[in-house]
């Protein structure tokens, strides 16, 4: 069971990152669900086997699942263990847009910071749009 | 239902000039714990009193819910114990020393014992004696995790192992908390060693508990900020940890880091706090009162 893992799920903690470990495993795990690497109803490794993988406390991969389950994102059932929870399109769409929202408003906050102003801005993302191939 | 492995109140233990004063900590059944602190900072005392291998002047220590005291027996065939300081017969081997503290455990299992002493590299009919310090810590880890402990009390185990060994050793020791019923608690002051697999830090300083937190608080709520004497005043008072002055800068450490960055905006270096930054900037700060 644990070769799926190994085979989908990648998680790589730094720990030259300023965010806490949890939040670096969380985000990972929510991206891969968000972008289908990790499928509907994957099985996940238990707290504690994860732990040991990851080399990191119980505590922090407790944390982790804690804060997916409670966001919708995995489901844990007596007695079987954790798996990624049924998700509607819709769902997939709102976590997707919350991806680009977070480094958009980065983006926002900096150019607020510079004083420069939105239409600008505006111009800038839709350059980048048409540049990228 | 009480889900500690270890609930310890107000214990206090005096001798000489050495005073361990009302220290109280819980450790969840589950979890590992790490001590760290300085030098003679009171680790091994504790980690002792809990053993019952002295006597406590005041306080009560539980473990697995049980006095330690009255329920000694039950308590002690329970934990897998590695001593700071080798204890074992100089003449005798691994295997005599195994026989010898096999019926004294129900839990003894010759397969495991011969298994780990295989993956440490414990030569199994050498004398004691004959081995050498980091040899004579791996004997003693190999007795403590053979026989299947639901509490392991580590005092200094990787004192004087290299880092590959050290790597190994928590590797085993996650192999043990696969099972959820298992706790460590683990006493060292070398605490990168703890910076992962922890999850829970107790701070010893002087014999007192400087905090007794869980990994998490201490990841999202503690950190370093550096700068200039702004800085100093940016923390209030409440928050801080700890200070350390150079001609250049100042570094300070919170325990409430979002509010010094409300406070600091978005200049100010914050850097996570390690364990060793958290215990060298607590203790010198501890010196500085003293002196």
């Amino acid at each position: 069971m644990s070769y799926i893992y190994r085979q989908t799920m990648q998680i790589i903690i730094s720990n030259a990152s300023p965010d806490p470990i949890y939040e670096q495993i969380a985000r990972q795990m929510k991206r891969q669900i968000i972008d289908g690497a990790l499928p509907e109803g994957a099985p996940l490794p238990s707290i504690r086997r994860l732990a040991k993988d990851l080399e990191v406390s119980v505590i922090t991969t407790k944390r982790v699942y804690e804060e997916l389950e409670k966001d919708g994102f995995i489901d844990a059932v007596a007695g079987k263990g954790t798996f990624v929870a049924a998700r509607s399109e819709e769902f997939l769409h709102e976590m997707k847009r919350k991806l680009v929202e977070e480094t958009l408003a980065d983006a926002v906050m900096n150019a607020r910071m510079l004083g420069i102003p939105a239409e600008e801005v505006h111009e800038m993302i839709r350059l980048l749009w048409e540049d990228e191939p | 239902m009480n889900d500690n492995a270890i609930e310890i109140q107000g214990l206090g233990k005096r001798f000489g000039d050495f005073a361990l004063k009302d220290v109280s900590f819980s450790l969840p059944r589950g979890y590992v714990m790490g001590l760290i602190g300085p030098n003679g900072a009171g680790k091994t005392t504790i980690a002792k009193l809990v053993m019952n291998l002295i006597r406590r002047d005041t306080g009560t220590i539980r473990v697995f819910g049980k006095d330690n005291v009255a329920a000694e027996v039950e308590v002690r065939a329970r934990i897998g114990f590695v001593y700071d300081e080798p204890c074992f017969y100089d003449d005798a081997n691994l295997e005599q020393h195994a026989r010898a503290i096999a019926p004294l455990y129900p839990g003894w299992k010759q397969s495991r014992c011969e298994r780990l002493a295989d993956r440490f590299g414990v030569p199994p009919r050498k004398k004691f004696k004959a081995l050498s310090h980091g040899m004579k810590r791996k004997l003693a880890l190999v007795l403590a995790l053979s026989h299947d402990a639901d509490l392991l009390i580590l005092d200094e185990p990787t004192s004087g192992l290299d880092p590959l060994f050290r790597r190994d050793l928590l590797d085993c020791l996650a192999d043990v908390l696969q099972d959820e019923g298992k706790s460590v608690l683990f006493s060292t002051h070398i605490v990168s060693d703890l910076e992962r697999v922890a999850d829970y830090v107790t701070f010893l300083n002087q014999g007192q508990i400087l905090f007794s937190l869980d990994k998490e608080e201490l990841a999202e709520n503690w950190a370093i900020i550096k700068g200039d004497e702004s800085v100093v005043a940016a923390v209030e008072e409440c928050d801080r940890r700890g200070i350390r002055k150079s001609r250049y800068g100042v570094e300070v450490l919170t325990c409430n880091v979002g509010s010094a960055r409300k406070l600091l905006g978005a200049d100010a270096v914050v850097e996570r706090a390690s364990l060793e930054d958290i215990m060298v900037l607590m203790t010198q700060q501890e010196d500085r009162h003293a002196a």
